[in-house]
Parts: C-alpha cells; structure tokens; sequence
C-alpha cells in the first residue's frame, strides 16, 4: 500500500478539527498505516501545531515560509506537489480550502482524484470502495477507486470518528527546504469578515429556520409570524439567502452561522450537510417538510410531512392561543 | 472579453424526489425533470454580465449527448453567443477527470480569456474546474462570489466563500478557471419565447478525434474512480413522525415544543 498523507488546517496555532479524522481516514483504508500529516504556514504556530499532530500521526512533515503564512491554495498545493512522493494517497478534508486546493493537486501528481467520500467500506489491494452522497443527500452511492498510481481524496468533515487510544509520539520533520520558488498567480488580499445583521441568530434559543420550501420571499412572513409567537428567531438555509430573500447573517450552515439552540424548528429545508454542519449542541430537532424522503428527517427529533406554507400559520394560531 | 462556461444537464432536485429503481442500484430515471446544474446557471450569468459591461463573447460547452442540446438553447437563450457539444461513445463512462480532459482539450482549441464553470453538480464532486485549471496551467479559485475585472482586463479581484460568511479576496491573473457559487448574481429568466428563437441555431459537435484525445484518456477507459450503484444507508434513529390529521399533529407539536422549552 502506497504511504498515505493527511495535509491538516489549522488556525491560531490549533489544528482543525478535521485533523483526527483524516488519521481515522487513514488507518481505515490501511489498518497498519503509519499515516503522515503535512501541513504548511509560516513563524511559531506551525511547531505548535506540529507538537499537538504527534498525538495521532507517526510522522508530521512541516513546510515553512513567509510566503505560506496565508493558506493559499495555489502555494499550499506548488508546495505539497515539491514535498510529496508520487503514488501517495493524499486525505485533504471537504470544505472550502480543501475543495480549492485538491483537484489541481490530484491532476498535479497525475492521482485520481476522489471528492468528497463518507465512508470507506472496503480496500482490496489499490482497490478502495467509498461511499458518496449525491443529489443533496436523498441517495449514496458507492465509488470504486483505483489507488495504483497514487489519489487525492477529500473527506466530508465530521464523517469519520477520531480513534481513541493511546497517542502515537509521532515524529516532527522539516520539509522546508522540498520546496523551490513559488510565485503566485493568484494573490491573497484580504480576508472580509462577515457584517452582522439586525438579528444574531447565535444568540436565540429557539430558531423558526426556512428553506426552499418556503418557495417565495413574501412567505417568509408566515415563518416571522411563527418566530414572534414562539419568541424566537428566523434563520435559513442557502437557497434562502441566494434568492436575496433573507440577508447572509442568517443562513445556518457551513458557509454561514453555526448557531446552538435549545430548539430548530427546520421549515422546508432538505438537510443538506452544509446546512446540518451548523448546528451544534445537540438541539431538539422539529421538521417539517413534504417530501417523506428528505434526508432532514434522519436528523430530527420529530418530523412531519406537510407543506409548510400550510402547517406554519396552523402552527402559529396554537401557539398564540395557548398564550 | 472571450468566456468559456462549461455547463452540465442534471435531474433537477427542487424538482424530483431522487429515489432508487426497483432493482436498487440506480436512481429512477424515468420521468425524471431535468435542467441545467444550478451552479451553472449562475456561471452563464456571470458571463453575461461581465460580456455585457466590457463586450466580448459567451460560449457554453458541454460534454454529453443529443439530450444535452436543450440545455445549452437555454443558455443561449439566456444570451450566450454559442453553444459547443462535446460527443462521442469514447467520452462515456468518464470520470471527473475525464470530463475534465475532454473540456481541457476543447479550451486548448479556441481562445478564452476566463473558464467559468459552477461549483459542483448535484451528483458530482466540486472537482471539475480546478482539475481543469491545472491541466490547463491556468490559475484557479473555487466557491467565488464576487469577480470585478480590474483595469486593463489582464487579471480579476474575486471573492471567494468561506467559512462563517467570511470572504477571502485575491487577484488572479488571467486567463483563468472560476467555479462560481450560487447566489453570486440572480441569473435572468428564460421564455419558452426566448428558448424558441435559438431553436434552429446550429450547435456544433465535436468528438475525440476532433479533440485530439486518445480513447484509453477519457471514458470508462481512462476512468480511474467508477459508480458502482446507488443505495440509501439505512435509516439511523431517524425522526419520531407525526402522523395524523394536521390539527392532531399541530398540539401534539405544541405539546412537544412545550416539553423542549421552545414556547415562550
């Protein structure tokens, strides 16, 4: 089995959570795997992120530069095609960086290049079967993978679970000098923090949350209507944003808030993974949605199959009455 | 300004429930609706609004087959100046790699300032457009929400989705390949008028040899990730359904709700 490489994210001198799992990822496609991290950045995090991988890689090459201080992808990748041997399988977690960075990396090291796997069921020498999701969740699939001449494989954050166990005392090592020159034909500029909206949705207890099912901006005043009844908050989801029908601030979901309510009442939303992605705390979960099928309704607590454009001002009219 | 935007038909998920066939290893794939990517859409749009402040061309592009054409009168009806399908029984079977090769080639004939495609498909994996850039030897960014020509249209300043609604900006140099997010525009309606008027446009074709390709690169052949089936993962815990007239449904919600703390 070729070596297999995790290239890890970090912030403010703290790997990602993602970390760990792309070490599950590894030792899953080869139990006896002494899976290597790799990852890059510039001045004192990087050793600090270094010390904390020891626990769950045998090894962590680092690559250091000035240049690398802001993860970039088109740097992050010039360097890992210098500092990687061909034939590795290469684990790059599914988010914004990593759908950035690893398909011209895959194409750079002649790899395949497999998006976005859930699971992996089985490895039969360079042979591996992973699971997919496709369609925004309603169905999976299973991709076989050939791993002969080497794969770039990206990872759905949260899929696989950290192993426990003892920590493994990996071994530090620096990589810097594997890389030559690099000029950027994409430059980094700056980074836009979002702007706050009327309302912070992380600060509610209780979220009324509309989707596409909500079909049209002047219905989103059934979910306000819902929301003042109830003393809670709207959010969204994306496709709720993208029609302009509600602002940014409030989209739940990877690209948006990562909210912890007590309740998520979650109004024709499919459940997408990028949706379920921000919400944590282990919120009590209402769905309402008319497709039996949407995958939103493996995630709640409660379900119900309705058109909510009829069940929200059913809803609210109980809920005004009790008070 | 020259724009290349590849574009894809899928089965359209706002307007299908994706299930499984009887013999539980594809999806239903009769009567299913089909339209252009979503993502897509918003990639043509883009193109047309950057064509339309600094002039130029649109051209969408698609690997596929006769079925696919409808997609690409669309986009034309939209406004795009041409419509390219890439065809042959070589292509099928082709991974994203090898839709990837295929568009490559197909750039590597014309001259195009920008390569826009969306960001994903519904049943692929956010891969295309960045392995096209580095086949290419173009600079690349995905998830982009904002792009603005900067002066003397050699490079852009983009803005790219990330985490937490945050945006990273950079310039980039043209030419270059995009893979744009939703939300980037709103992309402009489509008559049945519109779609009409482009009907009797010749759409033209090329296969493997027109593209220099050799068979073994692309299609099944060169495929080196493969769909076996398509399956739905056993339910976990799932929800607790209720059931009933929507009366009934609505105070045994409330009921709920009141348990949970979600009443004020």
């Amino acid at each position: 089995m070729a070596p297999i490489f995790a290239y890890i994210e970090h912030r403010g001198g703290v790997p990602d959570d993602t970390a760990a799992e792309l070490a599950a990822a590894a030792r899953t496609i080869d139990a006896t795997s002494a899976p290597t991290a790799i990852l890059t950045g510039a001045g004192a995090d990087l050793g600090a992120v270094a010390e904390s991988l020891r626990a769950s890689y045998d090894e962590v090459w680092t690559i250091g530069g000035d240049a690398l201080a802001h993860p970039n992808a088109e740097l992050v990748r010039a360097a890992l095609v210098g500092a990687l041997p061909r034939g590795s399988v290469v684990l790059v977690a599914h988010n914004h960086f990593g759908m950035d960075m690893a398909p011209g990396l895959a194409v750079r090291m002649q790899a395949a290049m497999v998006s976005d796997i859930l699971g992996i069921e089985a490895v039969d020498g360079t042979s591996m079967r992973a699971v997919r999701q496709e369609f925004g969740g309603q169905v999976s699939a299973h991709v076989r993978c050939d791993l002969s001449a080497g794969a770039v494989v990206t990872v759905r954050p949260g899929a696989f679970k950290p192993a426990g166990g003892a920590p493994v005392n990996g071994r530090v090592v620096d990589k810097s000098s594997a890389i030559g020159a690099i000029a950027a034909r994409r430059r980094y500029i700056e980074t836009v923090v979002a702007e706050a909206g009327d309302v912070d949705i992380t600060k509610h207890s209780v979220l009324v949350s509309v989707g596409r099912g909500i079909q049209d901006q002047e219905n989103v005043a059934l979910a306000e209507a819902l929301a003042e009844a109830l003393g809670a908050a709207v959010s969204c989801s994306r496709p709720v944003v993208d029609a302009k029908w509600l602002e940014k601030s409030r989209q739940v979901g990877t690209s948006g808030q990562t909210v912890k309510p007590k309740v998520y009442l979650a109004c024709g939303i499919s459940g997408a993974f990028q949706h379920l992605a921000g919400l944590k705390g282990s919120p009590f979960i209402v769905a309402v949605n008319k497709n039996p099928k949407a995958p939103i309704f493996q995630y709640a607590d409660v379900g119900i199959v309705d058109d909510v454009l009829e069940f929200i001002p059913a809803l609210t009219e109980k809920v005004r009455a009790r008070s | 300004m020259e724009i290349l935007v590849c574009v894809r038909r899928v089965p359209d998920t706002s307007e299908n429930e994706i299930q499984l066939n009887s013999e539980q290893n594809d999806i239903e794939r009769d009567d299913l609706v089909y339209s252009v990517n979503e993502w897509d859409n918003y990639a043509v749009e883009e193109a047309l609004q950057i064509v339309g402040r600094l002039g130029g061309h649109v051209t969408v592009v698609t690997v596929g087959g006769e079925d696919d054409e409808e997609i690409l009168r669309r986009q034309m009806a939209m406004g795009a100046n041409h419509g390219v399908l890439l065809s042959d029984a070589a292509f099928e079977g082709s991974d994203g790699l090898g839709i990837a090769r295929i568009l490559a080639a197909f750039v590597k004939k014309g001259s195009y300032d920008l390569v826009l495609t969306g960001v994903q498909a519904e049943d692929g994996g956010a891969a295309v457009g960045g392995m096209l850039a580095a086949m290419l030897d173009y600079p690349f960014a995905s998830l982009v929400n904002a792009v603005e020509v900067l002066d003397g249209a050699r490079a852009l300043r983009v803005s790219r989705e990330i985490e937490g609604g945050n945006r990273e900006i950079s310039e980039i140099d043209l030419p270059c390949v995009l893979s744009i997010q939703t939300g980037i525009n709103e992309p402009r309606y489509v008559g049945m008028r519109g779609i009409r008027q482009v009907a009797s446009i010749p759409i033209p074709t090329h296969g493997a040899a027109d593209l220099g390709l050799a068979a073994g690169a692309v299609g099944a052949a060169g495929a080196k990730v493969t769909r076996e089936d398509y399956f739905v993962p056993p339910a976990g815990k799932g929800a607790e359904m209720l059931q009933g007239k929507r009366d009934e449904v609505v105070d045994k919600l409330v009921e709920l709700l009141a348990a949970k703390g979600g009443l004020k």
